[in-house]
Formats: C-alpha cells, structure tokens, sequence
C-alpha cells in the first residue's frame, strides 16, 4: 500500500482523490486483482451461469436430435462431443465452482470474519478453475491437433479407457479433457483448503462449532470429501497422460494395462463428487427452509452427524457404477449394503426438514417454492437411487436412460432447483435490490413443468431398453412418443432458464431495495448492509446461540435458553 | 448426393429369408418397422399421439402395458417384459423394490404435501412466530430405526438374487458362446460348434423339460462394450484383457432385441444386436448350415474375384477363400437378416450402397469405401448375397 513506503505509516494520505465514476479499465482491473472473498464469490457465481446457459444448449441440441428417431440434426460425432461437453462442464464448470462461489461468499460472512483465512490463494484459486474452463472449451478450436480430427472431447464424461488410449482418440481433445480437469481440479483443491481453514479458525467470538450454521457444516463436509476425492481424478489424469505421451501403459489393455483401473479410479473421484454437489445444497435448504418456515431446523445435531455420515460412506460405494463389469458376487454384494447405506442419513436429512416445515407458518415465497420441490424431487431421486443400487436390477438399468433420469433428478431436481433458490435468497444481500417475484414464480413454475415432462419420462425410456449415449435409435423400439416428450420439456426448461436470466439482469437495475433484512432471517449475513462492505463486519460480531439475529429480534425468548 | 432412400434405417419387409428359417414368429404386422422418412402427417399424428400418451402416463398403466406384453419376444426391449431365467428373477426382484420404495414414496410424500398445505401461512394468521421446537431425541431415533430395517430386508433379498444369477451352476449341456465386441459390431463364436457368425446370435429355446441355456463369454479386440438384450438378461461389460461372463435362457422362441450400452465409440448406437431363439429343430439345422464352408456359385465368379484381390480379404473371413478376422465373417453373410451391425438390412439394395459408402449408413465406421465402380459393387452384391 502506498503508506507503507512513506517513514510514518498513514501519518499523511497521500492517496490522490479518485474520480466518482470508475473507467471501465478501472472497473475491470477492481475485478480481476481482488481478493475480497465476495467480489470472488459473485465472479465464481457469474462464470457458471455462463457456462450453465453453454451447456443447457448443449443440452438442447442433444434433446432436438433425439426428438425423432434416425434424425439427422448433428452429426454422430457432434452428438459425441456435445453429450460429452455437456456432462463435463456441468460438473465441473457449473457445480462446483458455483457451489463454491456460495460458500466464498456466504462463509466468512455466516462466521463472522471479514474474509477468508488465504484471500489470495482464494483468488488464485478461482483464476485456476476460470482457466480450466477456458482450456476445455478451447479444445473446439485447438483439439484438432497435427491429425485434423478431434475437435472436443468425445470419450463422454466418464471417458472410459481404453477408449481415451492414442490409438482410439487421435488428435489433442483428450488431451485438453485431461488437463483442463487436472487445472481446475488444482483450483478446486485451493477453495477447499481455504474454507476448511477458514471454518476452523476465523470464526467470531462465540460461534462454536456446533453453532455454525448448517450451510457452513455442510462446506466444511464438503471441502473434506474434496480434498480427498479430487485426488484419485488427479491421479488417473496423470496416467492417462503418461499412457499418452510417455509410452505408458496403465490403461492399455494389449500391453497388460488395466481397463478396470481407470473404472475405479474414476468412481473413486466420481462417486463422492455427486456429494461434493448435493451436500451445500443440503447447507442451502437447511438455511432457507427454516426462514420460510418460521421454525429453527429440527435436530441440529443430527443433521450434522448425518452429513458427516453421507460424506463417510460415500467413499465406501463407488463400485455400484461397476456392477456390469463382472465383479465377483460377493464384490457386488458389499457394494449394495454399503450404497444402501447412505438411504439411513438420507432418510434422517429428509424427515428433519419435513419436521421443520411441521408446526410452522410456511410462507411460499420463490425461494421456499424451490425448496419444497426440491424435497419431493429429492425423495424421489433417493428411491430411484435404491433401485440402482439393488445389483440384479442394476444389471437392467445400468447406462439405460433409467440412470440418466436418476441423476438428473439428483442434479438438477435437486441441486439446481436448489441453486435457484439460493440466488433468489441471497440476491437481495449480494446486490442490495429483490429479484422479482412475479417473473420468479413464471421461472418455478415453467422450470418445474419441463423438469418433471423431461425427467419423468426418461425413467420409463429407461425401463423400455434405451441405452444411454446413443445419437439416434431404431423407429420400432417404441420410444418415438417419449423422446418427444422429453424434448419438448427441455425447452421448456430452456425457455424458464431464459426468464431467470431477464429477471436478474432487470431486477439488478429497477429490483425493489432489498434493505439489510428481506426474509426477517436469523444468520449473521443478513445484519450486515446489503451488499456488505468490504471489511464486512465494522466490529467482531459475538454471538451467544445458533441464530444470533433471532436472539436480537426475540430478547424475551432467545434460543440460547434451550442450547 | 446422397439419395434421401432408406437412409439408415432397417426396413423389415421383403428382407429375402432363407429358405431353411421358416421364422414362424415373425408376424409381418408387428415386426414391421416404420418407414423410413418421417413426413408432416406422420410428425403430426406423433403429435397427437404423444398429446394422448402424455394425457394417460403414470407409472402403473405404463408398468401394466409393458408386463401385459411379455411372454415372447417384442420390438420394445422392456425390462419388465422377461423372456428368461435371469431376466424373470430381475423382473421378480424389482417389483418387490418398487413395491417397498412405492409404499415409501406414498408416505414421506403424503406427510410433505399435508404439511406444506396444513401450515400455510395464512392471511389469517397474527404476526407472531410459531412455537419453537428444536428436536426430539425419541422421534429422531424412530425415523433411524426403520429406514435401517428397510435396509436389513432389501439387503438380504438383493443378495439372495445376485447369488442365484451370479453363482448358477452350469449345466453341463449348455451351449457355449464366445462374444467379441469389436468397434462398432459383434463377434459370435461356437468352439464346440466349429461356428463364426456375427451381430445375429442363434440359440436354442429352452424347456422345463429339456433345459438348455446359454454360456456367454465376453471379451472385447478394443474398447468397453456391453452386451444387453433386456428381455433376456441384465448387461454384462466386455472389457479389453478381463474375460466376463453371462448365461441367457430363453423360454419363448423368437427375434430379441438388444444393442451395445457401453459407450464405444462414434458408432455406438448402430452397434445393434439381435438374439434369435430358435426351436431345437430349427437350431439343429442352423447349426448345420453354418458349418458348411462358403457356396461356390461359379455363375457369380466374376463377384468373387472382385472380393478375393481387394482389400476386402485383409478383414473379412469367408471360409475356403479369405481369412481376415478385423472385420465380421462373411461365409453365411446372406443367412443375416442385417449388414453393419443393424445399420442396415441385408437387402440387395442396401448391401450395395454400404460396400459403395460405409459412411452413408454408419459414419465414422471403421470398414473403407474400396472405390469400386456400381459394375464391380453388383457383382460383388451378387457373390455375397449367395453365401447362404
């Protein structure tokens, strides 16, 4: 700082005085030097709403082409590198950094610190992830390598081997594949060891542990699972690579190599990864469904044992994406009691919200609409979750459009739904006006519609043969009419996706003033200024329960009687 | 140009039979495929259709109309429509878990939608916040209590099933079947038998009184594949250096549909399969002329000679004159009812246009255009279409 080289520091301000209004250089390089864990938190949130509405397309030109069969919409290899592009950037460029732009916002601001515990690891480690993302979409342009083939990756999302060796993956677009997830996996690891120091020693006075709110757990739990789970793809990255480049010969079969390694390791990253993406939207609903209900969460404590739980177990079943590739049966019998396992503090999870919402006063507001669909949705993906993982059953489902409708209805009927309603929560506090109402409720409803046309019915193209990762299908296999139906619904979902998008870019400029308090909330972040300044807290705030607001607003009766 | 005819999409009617496979299951109304090119009137009774469909869908009628279809084979690869051991134990097996995950579907989400409607905020309502309530220990342990004796039940079945399908002793006649996956089509072979076939596998019905089913090995020459005909049994991988294995047993004679459900490539989803269970009889005489070597019609030589100094031999096998393994063996080509791994029907026409442009059925697949001119592909045509 320019105080610092002068002998007195701050004993005379030499700062010349800035022009009220930024240039627009001005303006970007604010952006692009910061290490306010907020700035970093909205940059996070911005990138993947981008790269949500890129994959949504994705999305849509796969749902044209299957429309009808033997359609001739996109190519085959097109069709290959967009279900592929698709799957990729969802996780990785929409879940997680989105995920992760929450908690770099929401964290230090629930505890009570003023930033992160490494602001600038925190900054690096967005810059990571942005780059990531950019190293993958550049593989349309690059991928085609010395060879003239390639273009995207098109080795799907799971990119079995030897399916990504050289010989059956010519030209660079494995390569960018690999590396980008190898970048912004470095990326992703930065976040989670800052959140897990943040959580640990940069809470205020006052905030035990088992008073942080369950968003805050639910980080922590995550930023665990992902320093352990993003290793393994890490690794198995590096292989590949080595097979690649180095002559190795991990994955390559005719040499003595393992097909099989890549397959676990491989679920080992990306089976805890699906929890990487459920559990802070868990911390979300566990946030919202009490403000809405009027109630605090029912059973802190065991929701807290119970995402610990999920995140334990969770390590212990990856192998239920295996059941097709000839374990022996009593491999496969462990893997169906330990994935039957995670249903217990599922279970828990879900009866806890369902008891919160019990005795209360629910108001339906866009935020609480999200949430409560998300509980059905969310139930029902459990369910279809216990089908799977009964092994025989699997042996039918597996890489049917059975599984493709389960984790959709894992990942978007759960978590995106959730997602939506923690922009319509916090929108208010990160920008200081209100997203509208009226276009919200047009947003729930259409995305609500077209979620349950598309992924209802892909349950049943399932259970009638369909496999997954198909650009087209025979016309007498009897599932014309469904494709259609399930098409015609992701435009709808495309067309709500559209109305979110205006309400934000209309509300940040003519939204009604949100004031420090919209939803008469109980965590810390909603006593601060909407948008919070800088230092975020003027003094170290103190907290005495789990909802400090609460305790203010109710002096008679503050809940740290009953704690 | 590519002329806008049959463009990859099999059609079933005139597909010359041969004369030893009377086929008495196929009835040419069901097994009709339809056609090729989908014009405004059809999209608009799609339509409409698909508005009535929508109007009637849930999950029972759905359930009841798949398993109403069962009993023999259909051109819906339903799970819930078993035509085999393994299959029917599947089938059997998930009706219970739906049954269980039903019932707990009906009550979870019949205690949410009560909640969500009886406590509503209403306008009514004083401003005051309801009471309170931060737990209750004996609640919490009764909803950890019985979602862990759901589990102890489903557990147990499930494991009783995988033993009874994974561990099946084999019969000692059961028919063995070595299953290649290659990019992008099936290998068959029968060691016991002496037979190399590809894409159509030919096996025995089997009775309650004469059992037979059928063993499948399952090896892959490149990548991932999986082998899947849903009414007969689950999938099982074929993966490069890690032999699988698999056991069908059909009890209803017929035309089973089933096709690659493990992404392989750009041709995955033209990497189509199909199961003939024939009657013992029948069987026995497909045997038979398999075993035979190539038919060697001099009327077609001209056609043989263009197929035995092209590029074809390097991949294709047709026994007695060329030996390429790369490719599917061809010394019963005109036995097929498909070409090109279902891309395609094994018609004149069809084979003609795949030899001339393998892209034009199956782009991206790994067999060559050999740049012959129609001359040189109708004699070829005619050669191949005599390997009975």
């Amino acid at each position: 700082m320019a105080d610092q080289t002068l002998p007195i520091g701050g004993s005379l301000d030499i700062t010349p005085e800035r022009s009220e209004r930024q240039t627009l250089l001005e303006w970007l390089q604010a952006w692009v030097v910061t290490v306010d864990h907020k700035r970093l938190g909205i940059l996070y949130v911005v990138y993947s709403i981008f790269f949500l509405l890129v994959a949504g397309a994705e999305a849509l030109c796969i749902r044209i082409q299957l429309m009808i069969p033997n359609n001739h919409f996109v190519s085959p290899e097109t069709y290959n590198e967009l279900f592929t592009m698709h799957g990729t950037t969802m996780v990785f460029l929409v879940g997680m950094p989105i995920l992760f732009g929450f908690g770099n916002y929401l964290v230090p601001l629930m505890i009570g610190a003023r930033d992160m515990a490494f602001p600038r690891l925190n900054a690096f480690s967005f810059w990571l992830t942005a780059f990531g993302g950019l190293l993958l979409y550049y593989s349309f342009i690059g991928g085609f390598g010395l060879y003239g083939m390639g273009a995207a990756p098109d080795v799907g999302w799971f990119a079995y081997a030897p399916l990504t060796t050289k010989p059956f993956s010519v030209g660079h677009a494995t390569d960018y594949w690999a590396l980008a997830l190898i970048v912004s996996g470095f990326g992703t690891l930065g976040t989670a060891i800052n959140i897990i120091a943040t959580t640990l020693s940069m809470r205020c006075k006052g905030m035990t542990l088992l008073r942080m709110p369950l968003f805050v757990w639910l980080m922590l739990v995550v930023s665990a699972l992902t320093l352990i789970t993003i290793t393994p793809l890490t690794a198995a990255q590096v292989m590949l690579l080595i097979d690649r480049y180095l002559g190795g010969h991990f994955f390559d079969a005719q040499a003595g190599g393992s097909a099989i390694i890549w397959i676990h390791f491989f679920w080992i990253f990306g089976h805890p990864e699906v929890y990487v993406l459920v559990l802070p939207v868990f911390g979300v609903a566990s946030e919202i469904i009490p403000v809405f209900s009027r109630k605090a969460i029912f059973g802190y404590p065991a929701m807290v044992a119970a995402s610990a739980g999920i995140a334990f177990v969770s390590l212990g079943v990856w192998a239920h994406h295996m059941f097709t590739v000839g374990m022996t049966s009593v491999g496969n019998t462990f893997f169906v009691l330990s994935t039957m396992l995670v249903g217990i503090p599922t279970g828990i999870k879900i009866f806890n919200w369902l008891a919160t919402i019990w005795g209360g006063k629910v108001q339906f507001r866009v935020p609480m609409m999200f949430c409560v669909a998300f509980l059905f949705q969310f139930l029902i993906a459990g369910l279809t979750g216990i089908m799977l993982s009964v092994a025989p059953w699997d042996w039918q489902l597996h890489n049917s459009y059975f599984v493709i409708a389960h984790f959709h209805y894992v990942l978007v009927g759960a978590i995106i739904f959730n997602i939506f309603a923690a922009i319509y929560y916090w929108f208010p506090k990160v920008t200081g006006k209100m997203l509208s109402e009226t276009l919200g409720k047009w947003h729930f409803w259409l995305f609500f519609i077209g979620f349950h046309m598309t992924f209802d019915t892909m349950h049943f193209v399932g259970l009638l043969g369909m496999p997954r990762s198909i650009y087209t299908y025979e016309a007498n296999r009897g599932w014309n009419h469904l494709n259609m139906i399930v098409s015609i619904g992701a435009f709808i979902q495309g067309i709500a996706v559209l109305v979110f998008a205006f309400n934000m870019m209309h509300s940040l400029r003519k939204g009604k003033e949100a004031g420090n308090d919209p939803w008469d909330a109980w965590t810390l972040e909603w006593s601060t200024p909407s948008p919070p300044p800088e230092y975020n807290f003027a003094t170290d705030p103190e907290v005495y329960s789990r909802r400090p607001l609460w305790d203010i607003k109710h002096p008679d009766d503050p809940d740290w009687k009953y704690e | 140009m590519r002329p806008a005819h049959n463009y990859g999409h099999p059609i079933e009617t005139g597909v010359p039979r041969p004369p030893h496979e009377p086929m008495p299951w196929v009835d040419p109304a069901t097994n009709q495929t339809p056609s090729t090119n989908i014009d405004t009137k059809q999209m608009k009774s799609i339509f409409r259709e698909y508005g009535a469909r929508a109007a009637g869908l849930s999950l029972l009628p759905v359930l009841l109309a798949a398993r109403s279809w069962a009993d023999g084979p259909q051109t819906t690869p339903s799970i819930f429509a078993p035509a085999s051991t393994p299959a029917n134990s599947i089938f059997g097996l998930s009706m219970f878990v739906l049954g269980i995950t039903g019932a707990i579907f009906v009550v979870v989400g019949g205690l949410l939608a009560y909640a969500i409607i009886r406590y509503r905020a209403k306008s009514s309502d004083d401003a005051s916040e309801p009471p309170q309530i931060y737990g209750s220990v004996q609640v919490e342990l009764a909803w950890t209590v019985v979602p862990i004796l759901i589990v102890v039940v489903l557990f147990l079945t499930t494991a009783r099933i995988i033993f009874a399908i994974q561990d099946a002793p084999k019969p000692k006649d059961a028919l063995d079947v070595t299953v290649v996956g290659h990019q992008f089509w099936w290998e068959f072979r029968y060691p016991t038998l002496g037979i190399v076939t590809a894409n159509e596998l030919h096996v025995p019905v089997s009775t309650p009184q004469d059992p037979e089913p059928t063993y499948l090995h399952l090896l892959s020459a490149d990548v991932d594949h999986s082998f899947w005909v849903p009414q007969l049994a689950g999938k099982t991988d074929l993966i490069p250096n890690h032999p699988n294995e698999t056991w069908i047993e059909p009890q209803h004679t017929g035309l089973y549909y089933g096709q690659c459900a493990q992404f392989c490539g750009v041709e995955h989803a033209k990497m189509l399969l199909r199961v003939y269970v024939d009657t013992p009889e029948q069987f026995a005489e497909w045997v038979k002329d398999q075993q035979q070597p190539g038919v060697q019609d001099p009327q077609v030589a001209a056609g043989r000679q263009i197929f035995e100094t092209h590029a074809c031999t390097n991949c294709h096998t047709i026994k007695g004159t060329a030996a390429g393994t790369f490719g599917p063996d061809l010394t019963h080509l005109a036995s097929r009812a498909t070409i090109a791994a279902g891309a395609a029907m094994n018609t004149p026409a069809d084979l003609h246009e795949w030899i001339k442009d393998p892209d034009h059925y199956k782009p991206g697949c790994l067999m060559p255009a050999m740049q012959l001119s129609d001359q040189e592909i109708d004699q070829l045509v005619a050669y191949l279409e005599t390997l009975h």
